[in-house]
């Protein structure tokens, strides 16, 4: 019953048969924009079936043949009606622009957008700055469930990646410095290496990458949420802060919880990077250790852990920023939380180089 | 009941999330040609239902047949020439977001139907575009630059675009304003008469129910309790249903409805 749309050609009229379907409708269209002499009319009757795009296709002869409609059913008369009716030239796409204006437009909404961020972040670390007075001035005012809650979250749920991602740079480091090294038959100054470079870098920098990951991407979402949800606007009208319920016991967290997770890191490398150098190397743990207390300064420790506070405010501070500007849809969410990411992390890398210059100056190198 | 005439059959279906057990043993026939409402109180898994039979949630156990075909257990590959014959209307109008409305209408026609000509693609998306009640300069637009009403209207383009002879609404005057809603409707039924439409309708909209709805189902306790006009619904003696028709929105869009009737002999 369901014979595919197919039309003949006889003196002038088009006479279709078969289902003028969608389903049907195969190669119909192409074939009638083939025929050369524009026909007089069109003949309805061997239809069996017809939709609204076999009726588009009637009305598109009759509109540019000016055709005659014959034997068409009753359904098909009201459907070619219907059509009719919606025919209206529309606009399908957006307009294009020319590519160097739109190269050139990119570029600008780019620097707007970054002169934006910049001076949304400085305004936002006012913020951060007057609510830490606040709270020492109104100590009543600091929301330790709140603190300790991120506690959990920042640091301890944290330790087990922390801890497998840090044994593994250990090893990493001594089997890379041990097979350089033994060019020179030097093997042993790979224990150097890694004492060094944990404490003073890769230790706490690792873990702030880890941290901005784990922590800066969940702020920007939790609070991104929250702000969709109007959550923080509801909070503002009780009279609550949300400076102070939301952001700060994040970013007070995340300041305590970097330096100590940096050590707990460069500990975990250290013994990652011993252990390695007793099975492959046959250096013997004690002498691993008392090599280690003889090579590392004390201020390489304080390299790690003074600078390990200053990426905990910067983490937390992308993290939460980006969350509290979402605004709109579910889509500003994500968005806001890879920029929250990419954001601290380049922060911190920026930083760790301005901290490298300066304690090179001040002569703990 | 002839079998000829029933589009979607629904027997035994059992739903359960875990331990919480939505639907048992639940029945229900959508015949040719119908808007059947769908009605039930918050959690009794109207969507669960409308999901089960577009086969994007598997039932525990019970059988499920659109257009006659069994749709359980099969894959997506067997069911698509069923599925080419529905559309269906998500709660949010589900649009891409990444493209624009006349895209949106466009896929499921490219997904389906690659033969057809660009030319003739963007015909057919710009009328059904005006089918659904969109401004003209709707079409060029991304999602995010419509508003809710809108949104819903590119969603039924989108829907309808398959020529489908059987359309699934999920809530689609919800978070509509009045005036919208009572144009969504008369839209839904002028287009339900039309292209000769069954439409799986599920509201919470009263007025809706009155004013388009040729049968109800009352979803409650587990599993459709009743299927009928609403007067006949009306006769039966399930309490959840009395509140529900009887309460004060109830008579209001009970009157409202009759004051039409009345005003329009004939509509």
């Amino acid at each position: 019953m369901n014979a595919p749309a197919a039309f003949t050609v006889d003196d002038g009229t088009l006479r279709f048969s078969g289902a003028m379907t969608l389903a049907r409708i195969g190669d119909l269209p192409t074939r009638l924009d083939r025929i050369v002499e524009a026909p007089r009319a069109v003949d309805l009757s061997g239809v069996e079936r017809m939709d609204t795009v076999g009726a588009w296709m009637i009305h598109r002869l009759v509109r540019d043949h000016d055709v005659r409609v014959e034997g068409a059913s009753k359904d098909a008369q009201r459907l070619l009606e219907q059509v009719g009716k919606l025919d209206s030239p529309l606009q399908m796409r957006p307009e294009a622009t020319p590519s160097f204006f739109r190269v050139t437009g990119q570029i600008g909404a780019a620097a707007v957008q970054a002169g934006r961020t910049l001076h949304g972040l400085l305004g936002f670390f006012g913020d951060i700055v007057i609510s830490t007075f606040g709270m020492l001035t109104h100590p009543e005012r600091i929301r330790w469930r709140a603190i300790s809650r991120q506690f959990e979250v920042v640091g301890v749920e944290a330790l087990g990646i922390i801890g497998l991602m840090s044994f593994l740079i250990g090893v990493v480091i001594a089997q890379q410095g041990a097979v350089q090294l033994r060019q020179f038959g030097a093997e042993v100054f790979a224990i150097n290496l890694i004492g060094r470079i944990t404490l003073r870098e890769l230790g706490v920098l690792m873990t702030a990458i880890m941290v901005a990951g784990r922590s800066g991407s969940a702020f920007a979402a939790q609070i991104g949420s929250m702000k969709l949800a109007e959550e923080v606007d509801a909070m503002r009208t009780i009279g609550v802060s949300p400076m102070e319920a939301l952001v700060m016991p994040r970013v007070i967290a995340t300041v305590i919880l970097m330096p100590l997770l940096g050590f707990y890191s460069s500990l975990i490398a250290i013994v990652g990077g011993g252990l390695f150098s007793w099975l492959s190397l046959d250096i013997p743990p004690i002498t691993f250790v008392s090599r280690i207390r003889e090579v590392v300064p004390i201020t390489d420790l304080w390299v790690g852990l003074l600078k390990a506070p200053v990426f905990g405010v910067i983490i937390a501070m992308a993290g939460c920023f980006q969350g509290m500007q979402v605004e709109g849809n579910a889509e500003q969410v994500g968005l806001r939380t890879t920029a929250a990411v990419v954001q601290s992390i380049f922060l911190v890398i920026v930083l760790d180089a301005f901290f490298a210059v300066f304690y090179s100056a001040i002569g703990w190198v | 009941m002839a079998g000829e005439d029933v589009i979607i059959s629904v027997r035994g279906v059992r739903n359960a999330f875990g331990e919480q057990v939505v639907h048992e043993g639940l029945d229900l026939d959508v015949r040719r040609g119908e808007i059947l409402g769908v009605v039930g109180g918050s959690g009794t898994g109207k969507s669960v239902l409308m999901r089960s039979i577009i086969g994007l949630q598997t039932p525990d156990t019970g059988s499920i047949e659109v257009f006659g075909e069994p749709m359980i257990g099969r894959t997506d590959a067997e069911t698509v020439d069923v599925r080419r014959r529905w559309g269906v209307l998500f709660q949010g109008g589900a649009l891409f977001s990444t493209l624009t409305v006349a895209e949106n209408v466009e896929v499921p026609l490219r997904e389906y139907y690659p033969a057809l000509g660009e030319t003739l693609l963007d015909e057919i998306a710009s009328y059904k575009i005006v089918m659904a009640g969109l401004p003209r300069d709707a079409a060029p637009k991304f999602p995010s630059e419509l508003s809710g009403g809108m949104k819903k209207r590119a969603g039924l383009a989108r829907s309808l675009a398959l020529d489908p002879e059987l359309l699934f609404l999920d809530e689609p005057t919800a978070g509509l304003d009045p005036i919208g809603a009572a144009a969504f409707d008369a839209l839904i039924r002028s287009l339900k008469e039309t292209l000769g439409l069954t439409v799986f309708l599920i509201t919470h909209d009263l007025d809706t129910l009155y004013a388009i709805c040729d049968r109800v189902a009352v979803l409650a306790d587990r599993k459709v309790v009743a299927v009928g006009t609403i007067p006949e619904l009306l006769a039966l003696d399930h309490p959840w249903i009395r509140e529900y028709f009887n309460g004060p929105r109830g008579r209001a869009a009970a009157g409202a409805a009759e004051r039409e009737d009345a005003g329009q002999p004939g509509a």
